[in-house]
């Protein structure tokens, strides 16, 4: 399978926690602008692939890489990861806006920790922009600067993606985005994800299998730590190729 | 079952209310003495708070009237200056723990060494004070009675700070860190902002403890009939006030001791109320 313009290409890449291998040589090239879906059961390794992706699995304690991961074509394991991070951004499983921050500081949060001063108008440019890739900015507008921990799970994960969406990566990786979340708040993030791959990647780990047939154009399998299918959605959930993958569509195990 | 036994069953209900009364009883003891110690103070010490007893210096001995003035700015200064000292160490321990050191040995053995040191005595730590910084000076000083209660003051909020700070859910950090911040900003601006009440709660109470200490003062700040503003001089202080008044041969200056007494517990009583609005607040957050 031919996938052009891979935006992430993995090259034998390994991940241990300690001595535990929880990644096991997988070579793989991601789409640009398209949603792929990590799929697997429960411990196969799903988080902990992406979780390399931007470098947040080095700072487990006893955690390591090793292989090549390529964003376009940089090693990221050669960069800086702050440099890593402000391209390729995450959402993760809760929605974890800073208590401490209203709103409109969340979203700006990417900014402001690192100590970048912005000017008024650009600021809330910024805001109004990613409030509204988010489709968060109705609900919020006029509540800009009250803390972000008084909205519902849903809205609070939003911002979460608005927040991730402000500094402009180039990849948003989300970590079962939606497995905390109401059926309703479910929906308003699955139509948000097909429409921000216009502008960005998306990955995303998802347990649910309508979820990724819904909105992902590819989809990884994962089964204890190997990449064990790799292909367009479609294809990998009307003609899975391995066995492995076919017992879980259809519910064999989870 | 009811009717089989109901005589032994009577007397299950009153072996149960009996025990229940008596230890309702029991539990209102602790409560009990900080109300007659409240009382005591306030019979004894009310007439001497007056306005001059505020704002006047202490009289020559003998000679009735005078106030404590000096003490109350000694206290202040003491007392804050300590603080100067002792939170900016302890807070950036507290985080040395809870974020650097974590399980390493190193940490474990700082967590061990302030424990001790909370449990140094007052007086031990009062001569230490005077043999490391009144000795080199040649004089006694408030400064020299700050460090002694900045000793005190360090091992409480190290250990506060360590605390609060563990309970702030990982998620925040990883959600900085996502964002391409370096850990140590997200230590200062997500880690340290989230804990922020819970810190200052930990700084209130250890303070609330050092204003009353009267065992690190005797042979630092020593105590002044006159007022100062300088800490390198000898200040005097409300628990100094105190202990040289009740212990003198005037019984004008056993009244003011009340007196003092009683600006003394009003102070310490104002600062742990503040600190348990401010921990209701915690609370009520999460």
């Amino acid at each position: 399978m031919k996938i052009k313009n891979p935006i992430f290409t993995t090259e034998d890449l390994c991940a241990y926690y300690g001595d535990f291998m929880a990644i096991k040589h997988v070579t793989v090239k991601i789409p640009e602008k398209q949603v792929t879906a990590v799929m697997g059961p429960s411990g196969c390794g799903k988080t902990t692939f992406i979780r390399c992706l931007n470098r947040l699995h080095e700072l487990t304690p006893g955690a390591r890489i090793t292989g090549k991961i390529f964003l376009r074509d940089q090693d990221i394991l050669q960069m800086d990861p702050i440099i890593v991070r402000r391209k390729v951004g995450m959402v993760f499983q809760r929605p974890n806006p800073f208590p401490t921050m209203t709103i409109y500081e969340n979203v700006l949060a990417g900014y402001k920790l690192l100590g970048i001063r912005l000017p008024k108008e650009e600021a809330d440019r910024i805001v109004e922009e990613a409030l509204k890739k988010a489709a968060l900015w109705d609900e919020v507008k006029d509540v800009l600067h009250r803390r972000g921990t008084f909205l519902s799970g849903g809205q609070q994960q939003r911002l979460c993606i608005a927040r991730a969406l402000a500094v402009k990566p180039e990849v948003l990786l989300m970590d079962e985005p939606t497995s905390a979340l109401d059926p309703k708040a479910t929906l308003q993030i699955e139509n948000l994800i097909v429409e921000l791959k216009q502008t960005v990647t998306i990955i995303i780990v998802t347990h649910n299998m309508p979820q990724a047939g819904r909105i992902s154009d590819y989809t990884a399998f994962f089964y204890l730590g190997e990449l064990i299918e790799f292909g367009p959605t479609a294809e990998v959930f009307t003609n899975p190729k391995d066995p492995r993958t076919e017992e879980y569509l259809t519910g064999k195990f989870s | 079952m009811n009717h089989t036994y109901p005589a032994r069953e009577r007397w299950r209900r009153f072996k149960n209310r009996f025990i229940l009364a008596a230890i309702t009883v029991l539990a209102l003891i602790p409560a009990l003495p900080l109300f007659l110690i409240l009382f005591q103070l306030f019979h004894k010490g009310l007439s001497s708070l007056s306005l001059d007893f505020f704002i006047h210096l202490p009289a020559p001995p003998g000679e009735s009237g005078g106030g404590i003035a000096n003490a109350i700015v000694g206290t202040l200064i003491i007392v804050g200056l300590a603080t100067l000292i002792g939170v900016p160490i302890s807070i950036l321990a507290g985080i040395y723990l809870s974020e650097y050191g974590k399980d390493t040995k190193f940490a474990e053995a700082v967590r061990i060494c302030a424990d001790v040191l909370q449990g140094v005595p007052s007086i031990v730590i009062g001569i230490v004070a005077y043999a490391w910084v009144v000795r080199p000076m040649g004089h006694f000083s408030a400064l020299s009675g700050s460090v002694a209660l900045a000793l005190m003051m360090i091992p409480v909020v190290v250990r506060t700070t360590e605390e609060v700070l563990r309970l702030v859910p990982d998620i925040l950090r990883e959600a900085s860190l996502a964002l391409g911040v370096p850990y140590w900003r997200t230590v200062l601006k997500v880690v340290l902002p989230t804990g922020m009440v819970g810190v200052t709660t930990g700084i209130l109470i250890a303070v609330a403890r050092i204003a009353g200490e009267t065992a690190p003062l005797l042979f630092t700040a020593f105590g002044n009939q006159f007022m100062t503003l300088n800490p390198l001089e000898p200040m005097n202080a409300l628990p100094l006030v105190i202990f040289n008044y009740a212990t003198s041969p005037y019984e004008d200056w056993w009244q003011q001791a009340w007196g003092a007494s009683i600006v003394l517990v009003l102070m310490v009583l104002a600062l742990n109320i503040l600190s348990r609005l401010l921990a209701r607040r915690i609370a009520g957050e999460k």
